[in-house]
């Protein structure tokens, strides 16, 4: 009785004794093969990774930091920035602020540091400098002096509350100056973002052009892209490669080369203008470059197999069938492509214009080489700031703005693309 | 001639007349193809891949002209006609379905573009679902629903508008056996309950045999041989229909004198057998002999038969239901025979010597000019 007691009681424990010692080793097991694998996969990748990090991921971080960077002051004068941010910058500060500014400005007087503080500063409110190079002769206060009568006596601007809140207003180490300036808001006196004076405002204004000729770009991409990639598509491969060819060719040649190129055949005695003159369509030479038709010519033709390509791929995998189908269903031609054929494009269509129209938006070399003044897009001030005036943060303001356009559009596409796919994949 | 007294007379519902067709100028793919399609049968065009049947299937609906030639339908010459106004229904071999659409959208596609009232549209997208059955389908997206079910939904909608003839361009060719045995029966259903003609494409030769009325073997570019299941199996117009239709035994012998609807028949074994007259002979001809392999008696049941031989078993492999014998005649000539397991269970082992008998009807003589590689129709 016993006995049998025991023997139901071992039968019993055995099987989850056994589920449990097999269960163990299979699952470290597994987690061993995939643990390999994933080493595997990722040490094929991670070259690319380190130089992702390097070439993309830290340039665009540094770039981001850039636009919100404000460390002039707070490197010059720590001590006091530190104070003037507990400020209520209503009314003048404290003494110890007072007196913790003259001693530091003593102490950095006539060093880099202090340069760039008052450079930053003048940007603020012009005179600024003189007025920091003025007061840093007077200090440290002399015996007997107050560092607030030793200031007021330097310059009687220090007595002014407005005076401090420009420096308190960058007191701490991040400003989205840069970011409203870029655009067209500012800081007035009180600290409220406003509008930039109406000559100053000129940000807005490039943006919109940027996005406008971007989108003019695009669409004629797309208008003289779609029936070649069609045509590419629906073509036996004999004739498709030597079509595509003929749309890869142009990434054959540097895109200086082929704006030079086109600089010689628009010109007022280029090519162009003579052959049209001979056949007798015009009287005098058309101006095509150095104005927005140059522009639009050059983008296009550079941009165009960046519309060409993703369109294709797309279109490669639709069977003709489709629109058979729906044409023996009654269906006539034309109205067949455009229900059953065009849906089924739409996600290369976005994908070519998501591409050429985020291209477009940072290109710089076509316009400034083709274009007049009035044709200049953000990227160009970009230039300007980086290599001119070097501000980086205007430079770096103007980019982020550009980043998150391109952001933006990014998503929106992914969304649409997104809900698209998940209408027709399994629920 | 109207449509209504052709209904009537059994005048054809689709002709060809004398269509060739060639894509490069030089070789005819379809050569001298006529053709008579009755209203309300169900014909499938049958041929190994590359016969042409695609290619008539697509000049019928107007996606491919004819080089020469006229197909009519009805009395009405639609070689002009573009494929959009023809009204033929057409069943893709891969269904073709709109990936962007839903189910029900798909099938309301023909039905907007013929502008009919909304509510007549949802009447019948309804009515042609529940005749696929797949009533609760109507919100899937084609990518969501099986192979099965997608090929249904392709019927619907080549269906729903209420065409009077039918394409099917292999339609089942990417099911699995079992799926496809079962949509050949509920595609004849289908074609019973609606009295419509319908074309049909393949290249299985029992899909043909399960559903059609009338069966079109093509080779080549030509009809081999336009007949019902029936007389397709069993009479055989030439080599090509008896080897491609079943299993056929061939055996190659002269002709030494004809009697009427029989022959005698020397084979090159050198054995003499009795034979019915499958193409015209004469005496002398060359011939091919053809017999299906459950025609073959062996041992006991072959006392009866006119034509004896005697042969060698080869291999014997047991199917079940029926044995399959391979046993070799004099003069290494081997033929296949199916034999019901019952009678011959442990009768007769490898290397026995064994009695094989035929029948003349069940033994064709054939031309072997006839339907052969090249030769001319
Ligand atoms: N568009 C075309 N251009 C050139 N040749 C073609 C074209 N379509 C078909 N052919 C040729 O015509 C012949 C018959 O083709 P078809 O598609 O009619 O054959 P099929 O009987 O349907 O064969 P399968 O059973 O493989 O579908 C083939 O040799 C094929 O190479
Ligand atoms: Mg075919």
């Amino acid at each position: 009785m016993r006995e049998d007691n025991a023997m139901t009681q071992l039968t019993a424990t055995l099987p989850r004794g056994m589920a449990a010692e097999a269960a163990v080793p299979l699952k470290t097991q597994l987690r061993r093969a995939e643990r390999m694998k994933k080493l595997k996969y990722g040490a094929l990748i991670a070259p690319l990774v380190v130089f992702l990090l390097f070439t993309f991921v830290w340039p665009i971080t540094a770039l981001l930091k850039r636009s919100v960077d404000n460390p002039e002051i707070v490197a010059a004068f720590p001590a006091t920035s530190g104070l003037l941010r507990d400020w209520d910058g209503r009314s003048l500060p404290s003494d110890a602020v007072f007196a913790s500014f003259a001693d530091e400005m003593g102490k950095t007087r006539g060093t880099p540091v202090f340069a760039s503080a008052a450079k930053r500063l003048n940007m603020e409110l012009p005179g600024f400098r003189t007025l920091m190079m003025k007061t840093a002769r007077a200090m440290p206060p002399t015996d007997g002096q107050t560092a607030r009568e030793a200031f007021v006596a330097a310059d009687e601007r220090w007595g002014d509350v407005a005076t401090w809140q420009y420096l308190g207003r960058n007191a701490s180490p991040t400003t989205a100056r840069y970011l409203l300036a870029s655009v067209d808001r500012k800081y007035d006196d009180a600290g409220h973002v406003v509008q930039t004076d109406a000559d100053e405002a000129i940000y807005v204004a490039v943006l919109k052009r940027t996005f406008g000729m971007s989108a003019v770009v695009t669409v004629f991409c797309l208008l003289l892209g779609f029936p070649l990639a069609y045509l590419m598509a629906t073509q036996p491969a004999r004739i498709a490669n030597v079509l595509m060819i003929f749309v890869l060719l142009p990434f054959w040649t540097s895109i200086l080369v082929r704006v030079a190129a086109w600089l010689v055949l628009l010109q007022s005695e280029g090519l162009v203008n003579q052959a049209l003159r001979a056949v007798g369509l015009i009287e005098k030479p058309l101006q095509l470059v150095f104005n927005s038709t140059g522009v639009y010519i050059a983008m296009v033709h550079i941009l165009l197999p960046f519309m060409i390509l993703p369109m294709y791929s797309v279109m490669k995998g639709i069977s003709p069938a489709y629109v058979r189908a729906a044409v023996s269903l009654g269906c006539p031609p034309f109205k067949s492509f455009w229900k059953v054929y065009f849906p089924q494009a739409l996600p290369g269509v976005g994908a070519g214009g998501l591409l050429v129209f985020i291209l477009c938006m940072g290109y710089y070399i076509t316009p400034a080489l083709l274009g007049s003044p009035k044709e200049q897009m953000a990227s160009y001030f970009v230039a300007f700031y980086t290599n001119q005036t070097i501000n980086w943060g205007m430079a770096a303001a103007l980019s982020a703005i550009l980043f998150a356009a391109t952001l933006v559009l990014y998503m929106v596409y992914s969304r649409l693309v997104g809900r698209q796919e998940l209408a027709a994949k399994a629920r | 001639m109207t449509t209504i007294a052709s209904r009537i007379d059994g005048a054809p519902h689709v002709t060809f007349r004398k269509v060739q067709k060639t894509y490069d100028g030089e070789n005819l793919i379809v050569r001298d193809l006529n053709l008579d399609i009755r209203r309300g049968e169900f014909l499938t065009l049958l041929g190994p891949s590359g016969s042409g049947k695609t290619t008539c299937l697509m000049m019928l609906a107007g996606f491919e002209t004819p080089t020469s030639g006229e197909i009519r339908l009805g009395d009405k010459v639609i070689n002009t006609v573009p494929p959009h106004k023809r009204n033929i229904g057409m069943v893709f071999q891969n269904y073709a379905l709109f990936p962007h659409m839903t189910v029900s959208e798909n099938l309301r596609f023909p039905l907007a573009i013929r502008k009919l009232p909304a509510a007549e549209i949802d009447k019948k997208v309804a009515r042609a679902l529940d005749m696929v059955q797949l009533g609760s389908f109507g919100d899937r997206y084609p990518q969501q629903m099986s192979g099965g079910q997608q090929q249904r939904v392709a019927l619907a909608r080549a269906l729903v508008f209420d065409p009077e003839l039918v394409l099917m361009d292999e339609p089942l060719g990417a099911l699995d056996k079992q799926l496809r045995e079962h949509m050949q029966i509920e595609l004849k259903h289908i074609h019973e309950k609606l009295g419509i003609t319908i074309v049909f494409v393949t290249h299985d030769q029992s899909e043909a045999l399960t559903m059609s009325d009338r069966i079109a073997v093509f080779n080549q570019g030509i009809i081999q041989q336009l007949d019902d299941p029936t007389a397709l199996y069993e009479k055989p117009a030439n080599n090509f229909v008896a080897n491609f239709i079943g299993e056929n035994n061939a055996l190659p012998g002269y002709v030494e004198s004809v009697h009427g609807e029989t022959c005698q028949v020397k084979l090159d074994n050198g054995a003499r057998v009795q034979a019915s007259l499958g193409n015209p002979v004469k005496r002398g001809d060359r011939t091919m002999l053809s017999v299906r392999p459950e025609c073959v008696q062996l041992n006991v049941q072959s006392l009866g038969c006119a034509n004896r031989l005697g042969g060698y078993v080869r291999e014997v492999i047991y199917l079940g239901d029926h044995l399959r014998v391979r046993v070799e005649l004099a003069g290494r000539k081997e033929i296949i025979v199916k034999a019901p397991a019952a009678q011959h269970k442990h009768r007769f082992d490898m290397g026995d010597a064994i009695h094989v008998g035929i029948n003349p009807e069940q033994l064709r003589a054939l031309d072997p000019a006839i339907g052969a590689p090249g030769a001319a129709p």
